[in-house]
C-alpha cells in the first residue's frame, strides 16, 4: 500500500491563515460554501440513521430494577471463607496486607489452642479488617492467598452512610457467599 | 425628542476611537469540554483568542512517587489509573519495562492477549473520544451510539478480567489470567458487529456540513511544528507524519499483524478525527487476526522467581509454596540498571524509564504521557482562532488529564 493510499484526507498541506488583530470572523475554512445538495444528501444519511435506531429495540436497563449480570470473575466486595466442617480458612499468615498495593488489609493473627480451634492451622486471624474506602479490588489478596480463604464476590453497590461503616471486620467478611459463587469455588479446590 | 439620543461633548474635548484591550478569561477548571480537569487561561481580543496559558496539576495524584514505594508488581494496578481510558494499554507498558529490566522472555499467548487487551482499549478510549468530542459540538446521536459500543468492551474486559475499566489484567512475565471459556467467540461477535457501527458514525459526521464547518481547517498544526513539540499519535500522523510505535518500534508481536497507519495530511482537528476513525477499523483488523492466530500455550512464564507459582501447585511442591510467599511478601530484585519501554497508546507515544537499583522496589519511575506533551502544542493550534472553535481544537487532541497530571 502506497503512502498515497494510507491518506484519510486528500486536502493539500494548506493550513487556514491564522487572523491578525484587524480581521474580523473567519471566513468559511473551505473557502467556499459546499454544495447544498452535498450537504442535504449527508444530513439525510446520518437522519436515516438515527432513524433507524428509532425502531430499533432500547439497549438500556432500568437500573437499579434490572441489572446487568456480572461475570464470574468479577473483582467486586470481599469474603472470608470456612471450610465445610464451620472452621475458618484464614491462617493469619498476613500474606494478603503485604501483597496490598494500597495497604487497606489488617491483620493480627493469634494461636489455636484445642480449646479455641477457629482454623485447621497453628494461627488464626484474630482480627481481620478491610478498609473498602482505600481498596482499589486489584485482587492481588486473592492472588496471594495460599489457602483461598478471600475472595472477590460479585456485589458492587457498596455505599453506606458514615466512613466507620467501610471498614469492614471479621463478622461482616465472613458472612456466606451467594450461592452461585460459593457452588463454583466448592467445584475447585479443597473443601 | 430626537436631541435627547445624541450627545454632545462637552466644551474643549476631541471625539476619538474607543481602544480595544484583551480580556482574560478562564476556561475550566470545572468546564465539561476540557474533559477533566484542565484550566485554561485565554487572553481574548472580542471573540478571538490571542494567547493562552495551560494550568494543569488539578487531578496529580503522584503515581511517580508511588512506584518508589511499591515492589515492581505492586505498581501494576497503580499504572491503571493514569489514563483511565486506555488502562491495559498503561499495564503493558510499565509492565513491558520490568521485563526490560529483568530481560524476561514472554509467551507468545501472552503477548497475543495482550495485543489484543491493547486493541479492545484503544477502540474503547477512541470511542470515548469521538463520542465526547462531538457531543462538545452538539452531535449527542453520536455520544450515545459510541457509548453503546464500549459497554460491548467493557463487558469484554469484564469477562476476562473481573472488572470492567481497572483491568490490571498483567503480570511480570505474562498476563494474570488465560482468557476464560467462550470469550473469544464473545470477541469474535463484537468484531463482525463493529465495522457497521463505524459506518453508522461515519454516515453521521464525515460528510455533515455542520460537523465539517467546526473541525475542517481548525487547530492546524503541520508536520514540522508537530515534531518540534514533541506530538505523538494521532495529532502526528494527522499532520502526515508517519510515526506509530507499534510500526516503528514493534512491540508484543506487533510485526506479525497486517494493519495501516493511516495519515492526513492537513493536520487540522478533521484530519485528526479521520484518522481516529480510520484507526479504530485497522484495530478492528489486526483483533480479527489474533483471534485466528492466537497461539496456545502457557500464558505467564514459568521463570519461578518472577511469576507466582500456578494454584494447584501449592498443596503439593513445598519449593512453590516458598517461592509463592517470597514473591508475595518481597518481591523480585531485578539487577541495577535503568531501561526505557514504550508503547502507542491511543494518545501517542506512552513510555516507562524506569531505574532500578537493585532492590525490591523501582529507584525511579518517569512516566512519559503521551497527553501531556500533546497538551502543549494547544497553545499554538488555539492561537488567532475563535473562542468556540477551543472547545473543538481541546477534543482533537483528546487528552487524558490522569495522564497530564499523573
Amino acid at each position: 500500500m502506497s503512502d498515497e493510499d494510507r491518506e484519510v484526507d486528500g486536502k493539500p498541506d494548506q493550513p487556514t491563515p491564522l487572523r491578525g488583530p484587524d480581521e474580523g470572523v473567519p471566513p468559511h475554512p473551505e473557502g467556499k460554501r459546499p454544495s447544498v445538495a452535498a450537504d442535504i444528501t449527508a444530513l439525510a444519511t446520518g437522519l436515516k440513521t438515527t432513524l433507524g435506531e428509532f425502531f430499533s429495540p432500547a439497549v438500556t436497563l432500568e437500573y437499579p430494577e434490572d441489572k446487568s449480570p456480572r461475570s464470574e470473575r468479577y473483582r467486586g466486595r470481599h469474603y472470608l471463607r470456612r471450610y465445610e466442617n464451620g472452621l475458618e480458612r484464614c491462617i493469619g499468615c498476613e500474606l494478603c496486607a503485604a501483597a496490598c498495593p494500597v495497604g487497606c488489609i489488617l491483620v493480627i493473627a493469634a494461636e489455636n489452642t484445642d480449646e479455641n480451634r477457629v482454623s485447621p492451622g497453628e494461627r488464626y486471624a484474630k482480627t481481620y479488617e478491610i478498609n473498602m474506602l482505600r481498596c482499589i479490588f486489584c485482587g492481588y489478596c486473592e492472588d496471594a492467598c495460599p489457602v483461598q480463604a478471600i475472595v472477590l464476590g460479585p456485589e458492587y453497590e457498596l455505599s453506606d452512610t458514615s466512613r466507620e461503616k467501610f471498614i469492614y471486620t471479621k463478622e461482616k467478611l465472613l458472612e456466606p457467599l451467594p450461592p452461585d459463587v460459593q457452588a463454583r469455588l466448592d467445584s475447585k479446590g479443597p473443601k | 425628542m430626537a436631541d435627547t439620543f445624541t450627545q454632545t461633548l462637552p466644551e474643549g474635548v476631541e471625539a476619538r476611537e474607543l481602544g480595544s484591550e484583551w480580556m482574560e478569561l478562564n476556561m475550566g477548571p470545572q468546564h465539561p469540554s476540557t474533559h477533566g480537569v484542565l484550566r485554561i487561561k485565554l487572553k481574548l481580543d472580542g471573540e478571538v483568542v490571542r494567547d493562552s496559558d495551560m494550568d494543569i496539576g488539578y487531578l496529580h495524584t503522584g503515581f511517580e512517587k508511588s512506584f518508589e514505594d511499591k515492589t515492581y508488581a505492586q505498581g501494576i494496578p497503580f499504572s491503571d489509573r493514569m489514563d483511565y481510558l486506555a488502562p491495559p494499554i498503561n499495564n503493558v507498558g510499565f509492565t513491558m519495562a520490568v521485563e526490560k529490566l529483568l530481560d524476561l522472555e514472554v509467551p507468545p499467548r501472552a503477548q497475543a492477549i495482550r495485543v489484543i487487551m491493547m486493541e479492545l482499549a484503544r477502540i474503547g478510549s477512541h470511542l470515548i473520544w469521538l463520542g465526547t468530542g462531538s457531543l462538545d459540538l452538539g452531535a449527542v446521536s453520536t455520544f450515545l451510539y459510541c457509548w453503546r459500543e464500549r459497554e460491548q468492551i467493557l463487558d469484554l474486559n469484564e469477562a476476562y478480567s473481573g472488572v470492567r475499566m481497572m483491568t490490571s489484567f498483567t503480570r511480570v512475565g505474562g498476563v494474570a489470567w488465560d482468557l476464560p471459556p467462550g470469550w473469544l467467540e464473545q470477541l469474535q461477535r463484537f468484531v463482525d458487529l463493529f465495522p457497521s457501527r463505524v459506518d453508522d458514525y461515519e454516515a453521521l459526521l464525515t460528510n455533515n456540513p455542520i460537523w465539517k464547518q467546526r473541525t475542517v481547517g481548525l487547530g492546524t498544526i503541520s508536520a514540522a511544528e508537530a515534531i518540534e513539540w514533541g506530538v505523538t499519535g494521532p495529532v502526528l500522523r494527522g499532520s502526515g507524519v508517519d510515526y506509530d510505535v507499534r510500526k516503528a518500534f514493534p512491540y508484543c508481536g506487533y510485526e506479525q499483524y497486517d494493519f495501516n497507519v493511516p495519515l492526513g495530511r492537513a493536520g487540522d482537528t478533521y484530519a485528526r478525527y479521520l484518522c481516529r476513525v480510520q484507526e479504530m477499523r485497522e484495530s478492528i483488523k489486526i483483533l480479527d487476526q489474533a483471534i485466528r492466530t492466537l497461539p496456545d500455550g502457557p500464558w505467564i512464564t514459568d521463570n519461578r522467581k518472577v511469576a507466582l507459582p500456578p494454584r494447584d501447585e501449592l498443596p503439593q511442591s513445598m519449593e512453590a509454596v516458598i517461592h509463592h510467599f517470597r514473591l508475595v511478601s518481597e518481591g523480585f530484585k531485578p539487577p541495577a540498571g535503568d531501561v526505557y519501554a514504550f508503547v502507542e497508546s491511543p494518545r501517542g507515544e506512552l513510555g516507562f524509564y524506569m531505574v532500578s537499583d537493585g532492590s525490591n522496589k523501582p529507584y525511579r519511575v518517569k512516566v512519559r504521557p503521551p497527553s501531556f506533551c500533546n497538551l502543549q502544542a494547544l497553545s499554538k493550534m488555539i492561537e488567532g482562532r475563535l473562542m468556540a472553535d477551543v472547545v473543538a481544537i481541546i477534543g482533537s487532541i483528546d487528552i487524558i488529564l490522569g495522564d497530564v497530571d499523573r
